[in-house]
C-alpha cells in the first residue's frame, strides 16, 4: 500500500469538497474492494475519503411504494432489515447471500454499486426490481446506471446517497456461487410488478444485462416452464477460470428458471 | 522380591492411553498465547522481501540495483551472486533413487530464472514496506525464454530443455514389474481402463512460511525462528550451506500454524535470509505474504496415470499395469526430492488387494512451473483413487456390487505378513474387518435403499467407496538410506524437577495435531503421574534431544516409544532414590498418582515430591556414593519392517446437481485403523482435517498455469479451498490392528484422511452419474467438467 491522506468529513457538501480538492482522491465506503486495490498497490490515490461518517447516507425505510436504502447500508443490514424482508424478501436473501460474514458486516450497497464488479450481486438486484440510484445532484435509472465491466454512470466525484426500489408483486433471486469468493458465477434476479417482469443477470456477461425474451415469456405466463427453452448465446459472455461462456450460458437458463420458483414460493 | 513382572505401559493404573483427553495447550493457544515464529520481535531486526522472476523461464542479462539500494530505509540489497558467497547449493537427488538427476540450486536465480516467482533479488529494509517500495526500483533485465509447461512433451526432441547440463528434462523413471502382466491382461474376461488427472495443488497453511534469522557474529552463532517441520533437518542445512558448525545453529519453532509437509522442504528465501543474516550481523525476518506463498512453496500432486486393470469374469481381480507421468519443479526439492510421491504412486495402486501381477512405470519431468514436493498424504489420494475407481468401474461392468468386489478381493485379514507385487511388506492388516465395520456404520443397504427411491425422483445420489493402505512412521528406509542427513530415530529427555513434576523435551514437535497431548499423556501413565505434571518442550534443536520430527504420520508412533522408554527409566530411578530412603528394595516399588506405593500392598509411602527433595537438597541422607540420577534420556529407532502399514476405509454419500454440475456432499465416513489409539479425539481430528483436504483435491483445488507458465489463481479469491460451510458431517471410527513390534503398538494417523477421501468422492460422484451413463476422471471435478461429462454444455 502507499501512503495517503486520509479525510472523514461529516457531510455531503464537505466530501464533495475534499474530494475535487485533492490530487487524485478516492472514496472509500465499507473498502472491501479498494483496500485490497491499495495493498497490491494496483491504485495509488493522494487522498481518500471515507463516507462512513456522513449521517445522510446511513439508513433503510418503506416510502410508499419504495423501499429507500442509504449507500453506507452494510450487506447485513440489509439483510437484517425488517423493511426490507417484508417488502422484497428477495432483495433481503439477495444482500444474505453476499461474501462471508466479514464482508456483509463491511460492504455497503454504495460500494458494490459505484464498482460494479461483473460478478456482483446488487447489479442484478438494481437492474431485475427495476431501482432508482440516487446521487448527490440527481437520480439515475439501474438501466441506465451501470454501463460496463466496473465502469457506471456516476461523473467524477458524484457520490451516491441511495437507491430506492419499487416495491415488487413478487421476486426471486438465484445465485450459483463462486466458492472462494461466493461471487456470482451467475445470478438472476426476477420480478412482476408495475413495471412488468424484470429479468436481471450478472455474473455471466460484462455486466449486468437483461433478457428480454425471458421477460416476454414470463409476462405471459410466470412459470419455470415458460423460459425453460430459452438459451442466450454464448457469444461475449465471460470466459474466466471459474467458467467458459457455454457453462455460463448455459447456468442463466437453469438459474433464471430457480429464480422464478423462488418469486412463486416467496408469494 | 515380587514374582510378577512389571505392569506394561498398557495396563498400568489411571493410564490416559486410549483416552480422549482435552489437549494441555489448547487454553494457551485460544487465549492468543501461542508463539508462533510469525510473532517474532527482536531488537535492531530488519526485514527481506523479494524481486520475483515475472518469467517463468528466462535469462538475467543484468540487474541494476543502484535506485533501490538509495531508497529510504533499505539496509541491503542482494543478488544471486552476493547470497552465493555465502550459502553453498543443493542438490535435489537421492541416492537410493538410481540415475535420478536436478543441477545444483542456488537461494537465489542466478543466471537463469526457471519459474514464474522464483526469487531473484532480495531487498533488507527497516520495514517490511519500505522493502517493498525498494523492490519497485530494481531494474532487472530478463531475456524470455521457451517455458516448458506441458509434461506430455516435456521429453520430445522440440522441446527446450531447462537445464543444458543435465541433457533432457527428465528427473527419475523407475519401473515396477512382477508377475506375468501380459499373459493376464491377454487371458482376462475383463478389462478396465482409464485415464487420470491430478493437477497440481499447494498446502495453503493458515501460518505462512517464515523465518527470523539471528546471526551473532561474536560467536559465530545463528538462531533462526522458523516455522518448521523438521528443525533438526534444518539445522544440519543451514550449518552445512552456510559453513557454521552444527552446534552453533539452533532452530526454534514452539508452535506452527500449519505444516501439511510444506514446512519441511529447503526454499530459498528462508536459506538468503539466514545468509542476510550473517551479512549484516543483525536479525532478519522475512514472512511469505499469501501471494508469495502460491508462487514459492512446494507443490504437490500434477500426475496424469493411465491404469488397467485385469479382472476375471467371478469379479477376481488379477493384475494393475500402471503409467504415471508427473511435471515438476524446474529443480527437485532438496533434501526429500520431488521424486517419492510418483515412487508412491507406483508402489501403492493396488496395494489393498491380493494380486500377482503388476507393472507400473513412472516418469518425473521438469517443468518452468513452481517447485513441487511432499505434501499430505505423498502419492496415495492418487494411487488410491486410481485403484478404487477402476474397482468400482469393473463391479459395475460385471453388475456386482461394489462392496462384494472389495471383499472377495482385499488381502485377507488372515493371509500377514504379507508382500505385495509390489514389493511392500504388511506385518497386520484389517481390510476386510474395516469393511465389515464400514457396511455398519453407515447401514449401507438402507444407504443404497434411499437412493433408487431418491432417484425415481430425479435425485441423483452416489455413494463412494475408498479403501486405503498407508505407508506411516518410517524407519531410515525413505531418506537415510539414499544419503539425506534426515534422523529417522527420535529422542526424549525427562528432568524431575524437585517439586515432583517433570519436564519433558522430545524431538517430535507440534503442528497443530497433538504432540504435546500424546507425549503427555504416555510420560504420565508411564511414570504414574498426572498429565498435569508433564511440562512438555518441543521444537528447539537447542534443548531437545536430536530426532527426525514430525513428517509422514510418525511423531506420535516414535515419539511415544521414546517417551515410554524415558518415563520408564526415569521412574526406575525414582524408586531407586525411594529404596534408599524406605530401606526397601525399588523392585518391590511403584510409582501411582504421584506417590511412590507398595507395588502389591498399593500402599502410599512417599511422594514423589518428597523423592525430589531428598535427591537434590539432602543426598547427605543417602548411602555414601549414591548419586540420584534425576535426568534420563531415551531414543527410540522404528523397528522390524520399513514402514508401519495402516489401513482403513471411508465412504463419501453426495447429491449431484444434473443442470448444474453441483455436487453437494451430504456425509462422509471414515474407518480408521491406526494401531493403537493413544487418544481417539485426535485422531478424529486428524481424520477430519485430511479429509478435508481431500475434498479440496476432489472438488476444489487446483494451480491453474497458463502455457507460458503463469500461475492465474495465485489468490484465495480464486484458488478455491473448501470452507467449513463445504465440509459434511465426517464420521470416525476405529479399528485397533496395534503393531507388534513396538511396546504401544501405534502406527501413524496424519495422513490418512487425505489418502483416501478423493478417490471415495470420486466413487460417489460417479455412482450418482452412472445411470446418465457419464464419469469423470479428473479432478477436480468441478461443475463445469461434470456438466461437460454429462453432455450438457
Ligand atoms: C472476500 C470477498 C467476497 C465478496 N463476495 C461478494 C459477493 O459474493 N457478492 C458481491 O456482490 N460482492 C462481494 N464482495 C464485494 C463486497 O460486496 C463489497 O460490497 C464491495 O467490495 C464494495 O463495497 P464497499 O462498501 O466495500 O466499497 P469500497 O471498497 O469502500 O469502495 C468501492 C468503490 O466504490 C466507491 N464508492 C463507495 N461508496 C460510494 C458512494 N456512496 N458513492 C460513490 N462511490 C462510492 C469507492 O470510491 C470505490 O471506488 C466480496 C468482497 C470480498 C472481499
Amino acid at each position: 500500500m502507499y501512503d495517503f491522506q486520509y479525510h472523514r468529513p461529516t457531510s455531503l457538501d464537505e466530501a464533495s469538497r475534499m474530494l475535487s480538492g485533492a490530487e487524485e482522491a478516492s472514496f472509500i465506503a465499507g473498502g472491501q474492494t479498494l483496500l485490497q486495490t491499495l495493498r497490491q498497490r494496483l491504485a495509488q490515490p493522494s487522498d481518500v475519503v471515507d463516507l462512513g461518517g456522513i449521517a445522510e447516507l446511513r439508513g433503510i425505510s418503506r416510502e410508499g411504494d419504495n423501499v429507500v436504502i442509504g449507500a453506507m447500508s452494510r450487506h447485513n443490514e440489509v439483510a437484517g432489515s425488517a423493511d426490507v424482508a417484508g417488502a422484497i424478501p428477495a432483495l433481503a436473501t439477495l444482500a444474505g447471500g453476499i461474501g462471508d460474514a466479514q464482508v456483509r458486516n463491511m460492504g455497503t450497497i454504495g460500494g458494490s454499486i459505484a464498482n460494479n464488479d461483473p460478478a456482483a450481486d446488487y447489479p442484478a438486484g438494481l437492474l431485475g426490481l427495476g431501482a432508482t440510484v440516487v446521487t448527490n445532484n440527481r437520480e439515475i435509472p439501474a438501466d441506465d446506471f451501470f454501463v460496463d465491466m466496473f465502469e457506471t454512470a456516476l461523473e467524477p466525484g458524484e457520490i451516491i446517497r441511495s437507491v430506492r426500489f419499487p416495491v415488487p408483486q413478487r421476486a426471486g433471486y438465484v445465485k450459483f456461487d463462486q466458492p472462494a469468493s461466493r461471487y456470482a458465477l451467475v445470478g438472476v434476479m426476477v420480478s412482476q410488478g408495475a413495471g412488468g417482469v424484470r429479468v436481471a443477470v450478472t455474473g455471466a456477461g460484462p455486466s449486468v444485462f437483461r433478457v428480454s425474451e425471458m421477460e416476454d415469456a414470463l409476462g405471459r405466463d410466470f412459470s419455470a416452464d415458460a423460459i425453460a427453452g430459452i438459451r442466450i448465446p454464448s457469444d461475449g459472455l465471460n470466459a474466466d477460470i471459474h467458467g467458459s461462456p457455454e457453462y455460463r450460458a448455459h447456468l442463466v437458463t437453469v438459474i433464471a428458471q430457480r429464480a422464478v420458483n423462488a418469486a412463486l414460493q416467496a408469494h | 522380591m515380587s514374582e510378577k513382572p512389571p505392569l506394561s505401559v498398557l495396563d498400568r493404573p489411571n493410564s490416559y492411553i486410549g483416552r480422549s483427553v482435552p489437549r494441555p495447550n489448547a487454553r494457551r493457544l485460544l487465549a492468543g498465547r501461542g508463539q508462533y515464529p510469525t510473532d517474532m520481535v527482536l531488537p535492531r531486526m530488519v526485514h527481506v522481501a523479494f524481486a520475483r522472476s515475472p518469467f517463468a523461464h528466462a535469462r538475467i542479462r543484468s540487474i541494476d540495483t543502484e535506485a533501490a539500494r538509495a531508497a529510504p530505509g533499505v539496509v541491503a540489497v542482494a543478488t544471486g551472486a552476493d547470497i552465493a558467497r555465502l550459502c553453498k547449493p543443493w542438490v535435489g537427488t537421492l541416492d537410493h533413487f538410481a540415475g535420478m538427476k536436478s543441477p545444483p540450486q542456488y537461494p537465489l536465480a542466478m543466471e537463469k530464472a526457471t519459474w514464474q516467482g522464483e526469487p531473484v533479488v532480495a531487498v533488507v529494509a527497516e520495514s517490511r514496506a519500505e522493502a517493498e517500495d525498494a523492490l519497485e526500483l530494481l531494474d532487472i533485465d530478463y531475456e524470455e525464454l521457451t517455458p516448458v509447461t506441458d509434461p506430455e512433451t516435456a521429453l520430445d526432441p522440440a522441446t527446450p530443455v531447462i537445464h543444458e547440463d543435465l541433457g533432457d528434462n527428465l528427473c527419475f523413471s523407475s519401473r515396477v514389474d512382477a508377475g506375468d502382466v501380459d499373459a493376464a491382461f491377454a487371458d482376462a474376461d475383463l478389462v478396465v481402463e482409464e485415464e487420470f488427472h491430478f493437477p497440481r495443488h499447494t498446502g495453503v497453511t493458515l501460518e505462512p512460511r517464515v523465518i527470523t534469522a539471528d546471526y551473532d557474529p561474536s560467536e559465530e552463532r545463528l538462531t533462526a525462528y522458523h516455522g518448521s517441520q523438521t528443525p533438526y533437518q534444518m539445522q544440519d542445512v543451514y550449518a552445512r550451506h552456510l559453513g557454521l558448525a552444527e552446534e552453533n545453529v539452533r532452530v526454534l519453532c514452539k508452535d506452527l500454524g500449519g505444516a501439511f509437509g510444506i514446512k519441511l522442504h529447503v526454499h530459498g528465501e528462508e536459506m538468503t535470509t539466514c545468509a542476510l543474516s550473517m551479512m549484516l550481523g543483525r536479525p532478519v525476518k522475512w514472512v511469505a505474504d499469501r501471494l508469495e506463498s502460491f508462487v514459492s512453496d512446494i507443490h504437490a500432486r500434477d500426475h496424469r496415470v493411465r491404469a488397467r486393470m485385469a479382472v476375471t469374469a467371478e469379479g477376481r481381480i488379477v493384475g494393475f499395469d500402471v503409467d504415471d507421468l508427473t511435471g515438476v519443479g524446474p529443480y527437485s526439492v532438496f533434501p526429500r526430492t520431488s521424486a517419492v510421491e510418483g515412487n508412491q504412486v507406483i508402489k501403492l495402486v493396488g496395494a489393498p488387494y491380493a494380486i500377482e501381477h503388476y507393472r507400473a512405470a513412472l516418469k518425473v519431468v521438469l517443468q518452468n512451473k513452481n517447485v513441487m514436493s511432499q505434501y499430505r498424504a505423498v502419492g496415495h489420494p492418487i494411487a488410491f483413487a486410481v485403484t478404487e475407481s477402476l474397482v468400482d468401474k469393473a463391479a459395475a461392468e460385471l453388475d456386482m456390487d461394489p462392496v462384494a468386489i472389495r471383499r472377495a478381493n482385499y488381502v485377507p485379514d488372515d493371509a500377514y505378513p504379507y508382500k505385495t507385487a509390489s514389493g511392500m511388506a504388511y506385518e497386520q492388516l484389517s481390510l476386510q474387518q474395516s469393511l465389515d465395520r464400514l457396511v455398519e456404520f453407515i447401514d449401507y443397504e438402507g444407504l443404497r435403499r434411499e437412493q433408487a427411491q431418491l432417484r425415481e425422483k430425479g435425485v441423483y445420489r452416489g455413494i463412494g467407496l475408498g479403501t486405503f493402505v498407508e505407508i506411516t512412521a518410517p524407519g531410515a528406509a525413505f531418506y537415510g538410506v539414499g544419503g539425506a542427513r534426515i534422523s529417522a530415530q527420535d529422542g526424549c529427555s525427562m528432568k524431575l524437577e524437585p517439586s515432583g513434576r517433570v519436564q519433558l523435551a522430545i524431538s517430535i514437535n507440534e503442528l497443530g495435531q497433538g504432540t504435546e497431548t500424546i507425549v503427555a499423556q504416555v510420560a504420565a501413565t508411564e511414570l504414574g503421574v498426572s498429565m498435569e505434571d508433564i511440562r512438555v518442550t518441543t521444537g528447539d534443536t537447542g534443548s531437545t534431544p536430536y530426532g527426525g520430527a514430525a513428517w509422514a504420520s510418525r511423531a506420535a508412533a516414535i515419539g511415544s516409544e521414546a517417551t515410554v522408554r524415558a518415563a520408564r527409566a526415569l521412574r526406575e530411578n525414582i524408586l531407586e532414590v525411594a529404596g534408599a530412603v524406605l530401606q526397601e528394595a525399588p523392585a518391590d516399588l511403584d510409582i501411582r498418582d504421584g506417590q511412590i506405593v507398595g507395588r502389591e500392598s498399593g500402599e502410599e509411602r512417599l511422594s514423589v515430591a518428597e523423592v525430589g527433595r531428598v535427591g537434590y537438597f539432602r543426598p547427605d541422607t543417602l548411602p555414601p556414593d549414591f548419586h540420584p540420577q534425576l535426568s534420563v534420556v531415551r531414543h527410540y529407532a522404528p523397528q522390524g519392517l520399513p514402514f508401519a502399514f495402516t489401513n482403513g476405509i471411508h465412504a463419501s454419500y453426495v447429491e449431484v446437481d444434473v443442470e448444474t454440475g453441483g455436487v453437494t456432499l451430504l456425509k462422509h465416513w471414515v474407518v480408521e485403523d491406526c494401531g493403537r489409539v493413544l487418544n481417539p479425539k485426535l485422531v478424529e481430528e486428524q481424520a477430519r482435517g485430511g479429509v478435508a483436504q481431500g475434498i479440496g483435491m476432489a472438488l476444489f483445488e487446483e494451480c491453474l498455469y497458463s502455457e507460458e507458465g503463469q500461475l492465474t489463481n495465485a489468490s484465495l479469491a480464486d484458488y478455491l479451498v473448501p470452507l467449513s460451510s463445504e465440509l459434511p458431517d465426517i464420521h470416525v471410527t476405529h479399528v485397533e490392528t496395534p503393531t507388534q513390534y513396538s511396546e504401544i503398538g501405534a502406527k501413524g494417523a496424519g495422513e490418512a484422511g487425505t489418502a483416501a477421501s478423493p478417490g471415495a468422492i470420486m466413487n460417489a460422484v460417479n455412482d450418482a452419474l452412472r445411470p446418465l451413463g457419464a464419469r469423470v476422471s479428473a479432478m477436480p471435478m468441478t461443475p463445469e467438467r461434470i456438466l461437460t461429462a454429462l453432455g450438457r454444455i
